[in-house]
């Protein structure tokens, strides 16, 4: 058995496989279809300070190896989060027994569409004692006031990140867009500005046409693209960030199998997330966890932090 | 033992992910295939008409996600779930190849399915017309057979372009009558399934599935005329399980989830213009 527990900020995880926002749900949607109790974090739901609800159907595209979404954030704000959702998941994993079981980091997706928006919620989340972090999301392709507008410039997004840390005193993660110059920038200004780690990427801003109808798939006419297609992109950015930054990077896009989180971990990336693949296999990321383990052992690894960002 | 969660998990019977093995591909008209599916490890799991299966897609080229596919069927004496499949792309057309033997990697029972009585369908809940068009028709077989066995008399209303469109007819004449409709004239009553006078007569509830200017066309009839009526929705989806909020459909308790909440909704809930 090789370590394969993972510190990133002040979160201990028991392994480095995440579930990733927006396609998990709360994670207890899955738990009549594996044992979620085993993964290392799940990151719910993107939460706002105010109730959304999100764009209009169609929501979705398939694409070759992956898939375009406009959710747009649909969620019953922070305030219904803390009173109904957090109760069901203490319930569920018994937060107070964190120290003594296997349990996973509940994280949550933060999004707005101001900075002072973002701390609001972010300081309403703060008072969650299961709460251990906070995923901050600056990179939805999907709305309009806010989201990627503060991820994809350097400037806004130090500006959210300064007040969001101002406002919450645990573990901060940064969640990267892909749809800029440069993102080794964007996650220096998160850096700069208190983060304790970035996550990325999030999706790819796509879009895709019906041409017997002539018009976009989408209602918006815009999506993000997720799935397979976008690992290689995903891949070299955490690459890229993973040597611009001295704190950890949790990379995510596209992963799917136990070789895919292997070559994220060696491009730097000291966690993972997976996204899309849970559509298409419920278990994966317990699988993953797993494959891990013994993909280590196989190579007389004796611990996980020996692999993370040793690609040559 | 099942979770079941107020606020996230309101399934009624939880989903399972098992491994399916295909007892029979039949090939039906207009590029439909039905599949005979079985489960080797003991009794298919409680399914209530109404719900879904979500197939996982083995060797598609393009294809990624799993393909959310209504039950047809539900056959006890042989331990087989069916699952009638329209061929429309590369998914499709790949689960329509499977052969004898194969193995089917689903998820199900998922989403809400059709009102059904408590026990006995009380005198006043007797008389029900299930109303599809095209392969709309697929959930409502077993909807009619478990209908019939509570006690319940069932008509259906299926509509179709022409004859061949109209699947599967021989089998729901086991449950009730059946009335049709097709675009040609070449069966029943030429028009849509609006134009039939069977949806006029005096029913004490609607169940319909198909395209949606039909189901809307249906409930406003239904509605019209105060009588229940349920709709049988079919949303893009990704996850099946209420997570990725992608299928949603609006209704007057705003953007609900057309696999968790759904797939069957009340015609009063929704928005219908």
């Amino acid at each position: 058995m090789a370590n394969i527990n993972v510190k990133i900020g002040g979160l201990d995880l028991q392994n480095p496989v995440m579930t990733a926002s927006g396609t998990f749900g709360y994670g207890l949607e899955y738990a009549n279809l594996m044992d979620i109790r085993r993964l290392g974090g799940i990151i719910v739901k993107g939460t706002t300070l105010t109730p959304r609800e999100g764009n209009d159907y169609p929501r979705m595209a398939e694409t070759a190896s992956g898939m375009l979404n406009c959710v747009g954030l649909q969620n019953k704000g922070a305030d219904y989060f803390c009173k109904h959702i957090y109760p069901e998941l203490d319930a569920f994993f018994h937060f107070e027994k964190r120290d003594i079981e296997p349990q996973p980091a509940i994280i949550v997706n933060v999004s707005g569409s101001s900075p002072e928006d973002y701390a609001a919620c972010a300081s309403r989340i703060d008072t969650l004692p299961g709460i251990p972090a906070i995923e901050l999301n600056i990179s939805c392709p999907n709305v309009h006031d806010g989201g990627m507008a503060f991820g994809t410039n350097a400037k806004a997004a130090a500006s959210v990140v300064s007040s969001v840390r101002a406002a919450y005193h645990k573990t901060l993660i940064v969640k990267l867009s892909p749809n800029v110059t440069d993102i080794t920038e964007i996650a220096r200004a998160a850096e700069a500005e208190g983060a304790d780690a970035v996550s990325l990427i999030n999706t790819l801003m796509g879009t895709s046409i019906d041409i017997e109808r002539r018009r976009f798939r989408l209602s918006i006419g815009t999506g993000g693209l997720s799935g397979p297609s976008v690992k290689p992109v995903a891949l070299r950015m955490v690459y890229q960030t993973a040597r611009a930054v001295n704190i950890p990077v949790i990379g995510l896009g596209g992963i799917c199998c136990t070789e895919d989180a292997i070559e994220f971990l060696m491009a730097g990336a000291q966690a993972i997330q997976i996204g899309t693949a849970n559509f298409v296999d419920p278990k994966v990321s317990e699988k993953i966890a797993d494959g891990i383990n013994d993909w280590l052992d196989a190579h007389h690894i004796a611990d996980i932090s020996d692999i993370v960002g040793s690609v040559e | 033992m099942p979770i079941t969660i107020p606020h996230i998990n309101i399934m009624q019977n939880p989903p399972i992910q098992a491994d399916l093995h295909v007892v029979a591909v039949e090939t039906l008209p207009k590029g439909h295939v039905l599949l005979r599916l079985t489960s080797p490890e003991g009794s298919l799991p409680d399914i209530r008409p109404g719900q879904f299966v979500e197939v996982r897609v083995e060797g598609s080229p393009r294809t990624f996600l799993r393909r959310p596919i209504s039950v047809n069927f539900v056959d006890r004496d042989h331990n087989e779930l069916w699952l009638l499949v329209h061929i429309v792309g590369d998914g499709t057309r790949t689960l329509g190849r499977l052969k004898e033997g194969s193995k089917l990697d689903c998820i199900f029972p998922l989403g809400q399915g059709f009102w059904m009585p408590m026990d006995k369908a009380l005198p006043q809940e007797k008389r029900i017309l299930l109303v599809g068009g095209g392969v709309g028709t697929a959930p409502l077989l077993y909807y009619g057979h478990e209908l019939r066995k509570a006690g319940a008399e069932v008509a259906f209303l299926l509509g179709g372009r022409t004859k061949d469109d109209i699947l599967q007819r021989n089998l729901f004449e086991h449950y009730g009558e059946v009335h049709l409709t097709t675009e040609d004239g070449s069966a029943g009553v030429r028009g849509f399934v609006t134009h039939h006078p069977a949806l006029k007569d005096k029913w004490t509830r609607i169940a319909t599935c198909g395209p949606k200017p039909m189901m809307w066309a249906v409930a406003h009839e239904a509605l019209k005329r105060g009588i229940e009526c349920e709709l049988s929705l079919e949303n893009l989806m990704a996850c099946g399980l209420g997570a990725c909020l992608c299928c949603v459909e609006k209704t007057r308790r705003g953007n609900l989830c057309v696999c968790k909440e759904g797939p069957v909704f009340n015609a009063k809930e929704l928005i219908i213009d």
